[in-house]
């Protein structure tokens, strides 16, 4: 261990997503910090363990919302009333009701365009790399299998320590992740 | 009926069924398979369709609109009406896809990535459609409002151009909405993938998705909020393609109901085309155990209540006039019912009113075939509508010595026939090359089901 270089991090592989959360139990409680869960599908209780804020990106979207409505509608307001003044049988310029829908779609289009940017950027895709698809067994995490990486950064990693406490919960293998 | 077979027709997943056996299942049918016969045979006569669409977009660019039938008073013919109708069933997809995930219903899973694809290209041939019926096509761009050379700004007040917007944001959004709802199964294929081609394809599109916690909190934070905005985007949407008429003063379209009235039929027709898509590829793709009978009978009493819904707007259309007691709507009803587009009118009615109430009887809504004639009649029926609303109103307007008849041309029917090509090569190609079903998400539903103690 010592004389090779430091690995990325050490991964447990689960075949079941039960055991999975009793090992990020323990390991939380041990006191490990940089840990991450790449799982097949979204597993109830993770987030809760690894006590993680909740996603930022609804703030996002209604702000892009506010945005997108006020600007919506100072572009019909600008077009219609300073733009290209029509008098059409001496309606008011700034015909405000018909504004709406106009200001609601333009408004969803900046919505949608936030969540997604806004999702983009949280899981900081479009990614090319990165060391976790290196890690034996991380092809299945697509499929059935449940993986707990904890990361060399963390201050207490061991791996011999590791492995005694993740091998209680009877983890299909573990290994180490290249860096 | 025994308690067994009743049973039969709950379950959204059949015993047996496992995340990895589905998992697998579903991608090979991407990765491995080899292209079975019937995909080349489909592929090719889609493709035939889709250069006669070309070959009539050409020849429309080369003469102008002059080839179709349309002239005075019906100046808005089948490129209207195809257009409605296209991006009604457009419509049908984004409702299975978004209202039904944000009412956590558990028959969805299956059936939503279908209903996606439809979509995306649904609303394809609904975008060609107005672009086309432009006299100066070339002009099209005017409609988009940025500050130009010429001083102009489009008419912000008119429901053509709330319309325009609409369909903008809407191809936008449904095409984003869409590929978010594949990233994390595009990560499956690129891990399962065994040819180097196929890894780099499915790489590129999983945007490097790797399933952390992290990335699925994300996801589902994003995922839930464009659906909860995917619901209230595909109702205005239809809602302004009624505007569109109802915004006009022609007799027939002078209508208040019109926008709700548009809205359940695009959903009916929607929830037909749903239902012609997943009968037979349940059986193709062999997904008997993904996508169960409950499935089928869902989706049929879906098309039952929006059926009495627009039946309901149907009467309402016939007693508003009379109601109101407006001389030129009554000449336009009474023409449905009796005049030139009496037989157009008359099928309208049986095909999307009375035809649909089979449903009402279990037996026919778990029949496959009998099914699926239902909805392809549903389909031609919602077509007929949108024809006879465009058409039958405008060739009897408020001046009579303006009163003519509409006959299509070859052209018209090139140009319908077309757009369904255009239609059909598009889902042919989602099918072999992206997974029917949303993998990830029905591995949620295993799961959950387990856990329930159900299997």
């Amino acid at each position: 261990m010592s004389d090779t270089p430091r690995p990325y991090g050490l991964v447990a592989e689960f075949d079941r997503p039960e055991p999975m959360l009793a090992a990020l139990q323990r390991l939380r409680a041990a006191g490990f910090r940089r840990i991450e869960v790449y799982s097949p599908e979204q597993v109830d209780g993770v987030d809760e363990i690894l006590e993680r804020r909740p996603s930022r990106t609804p703030l996002v979207v209604f702000a892009a919302g506010v945005v997108g409505a006020v600007g919506g509608f100072f572009l019909q307001w600008y077009g219609s009333v300073i733009g290209y003044p029509l008098n059409v049988g001496g309606r008011p310029l700034n015909s405000w009701p018909a504004f709406g829908t106009t200001t609601i779609e333009l408004a969803i289009l900046c919505m949608v365009l936030a969540g997604a940017a806004a999702l983009l950027r949280a899981c900081r895709m479009p990614l090319l790399y990165h060391p976790i698809f290196d890690a034996p067994g991380i092809e299945r995490a697509s499929r059935d299998r449940f993986l707990v990486c904890v990361e060399a950064g963390d201050p207490r990693f061991d791996p011999d320590r590791l492995s005694r406490l993740l091998h209680v919960h009877d983890p299909v293998r573990i290994c180490e992740v290249p860096a | 009926m025994t308690a067994a077979a009743f049973d039969e027709t709950r379950r959204v997943l059949e015993p047996g069924v496992t995340e990895t056996s589905m998992t697998d299942h579903v991608s090979d049918l991407v990765l491995e398979r080899k292209t079975p016969l019937w995909w080349w045979i489909g592929f090719g006569l889609s493709l035939c369709l889709l250069l006669l669409f070309v070959v009539s977009l050409a020849w429309l660019f080369i003469r102008g609109v002059g080839i179709w039938g349309v002239g005075w008073p019906v100046a808005w013919g089948f490129a209207i009406g195809n257009y409605v109708w296209w991006v009604g069933m457009a419509s049908g997809g984004t409702i299975i896809s978004a209202l039904f995930f944000l009412t956590r219903s558990e028959w969805r899973s299956a059936t939503n990535r279908i209903a996606e694809s439809m979509t995306v290209f649904c609303v394809a041939c609904a975008g060609i459609m107005p672009v086309i019926h432009l006299g100066r096509w070339w002009y099209s761009y005017w409609l988009f409002h940025y500050p130009n050379t010429m001083g102009t700004w489009p008419q912000f007040r008119s429901p053509l151009h709330w319309d325009f917007v609409a369909i903008l944001v809407y191809v936008i959004a449904s095409v984003l909405f869409w590929y978010i709802g594949l990233i994390p199964d595009m990560a499956t294929l690129r891990d399962r993938a065994t040819r180097r081609w196929q890894r780099v394809l499915y790489g590129i599109l999983a945007l490097g998705w790797q399933g952390s916690s992290l990335h699925w909190r994300e996801y589902r934070s994003a995922y839930l909020v464009l659906a909860g905005l995917m619901a209230p985007l595909v109702i205005s949407v239809h809602s302004i393609v009624g505007l569109d008429f109802a915004g006009g003063l022609v007799p027939g379209w002078h209508e208040t109901q019109f926008p709700p009235y548009f809205v359940f039929g695009a959903v009916l027709s929607g929830f037909a085309v749903v239902l012609m898509l997943v009968i037979p590829l349940r059986r193709a793709l062999d997904l008997g155990g993904v996508i169960t009978p409950r499935h089928l009978d869902v989706l049929a009493r879906l098309m039952l209540t929006t059926s009495l819904l627009i039946g309901y707007s149907y009467g309402l259309e016939i007693f508003m006039p009379f109601y109101r007691g407006e001389h030129a709507e009554i000449t336009v009803v009474l023409s449905y019912l009796t005049g030139h587009y009496a037989p157009w009118y008359w099928a309208k009615i049986v095909l999307n009113a009375v035809i649909p109430q089979l449903l009402w009887f279990r037996a026919v809504r778990l029949n496959q075939p009998v099914l699926f004639t239902i909805a392809a009649g549903v389909v031609v029926g919602m077509w007929i509508e949108r024809y006879v609303i465009v058409v039958a109103s405008l060739h009897r307007n408020h001046s009579e010595s303006s009163w003519a008849v509409f006959t299509p041309t070859f052209w018209d029917w090139a140009t319908l026939a077309g757009s369904a090509g255009l239609f059909l090569t598009g889902f042919f190609l989602l099918l072999r090359f992206i997974p029917m079903v949303s993998m990830f998400e029905m591995r949620e539903l295993v799961r959950k089901q387990k856990r329930e103690g159900g299997r």
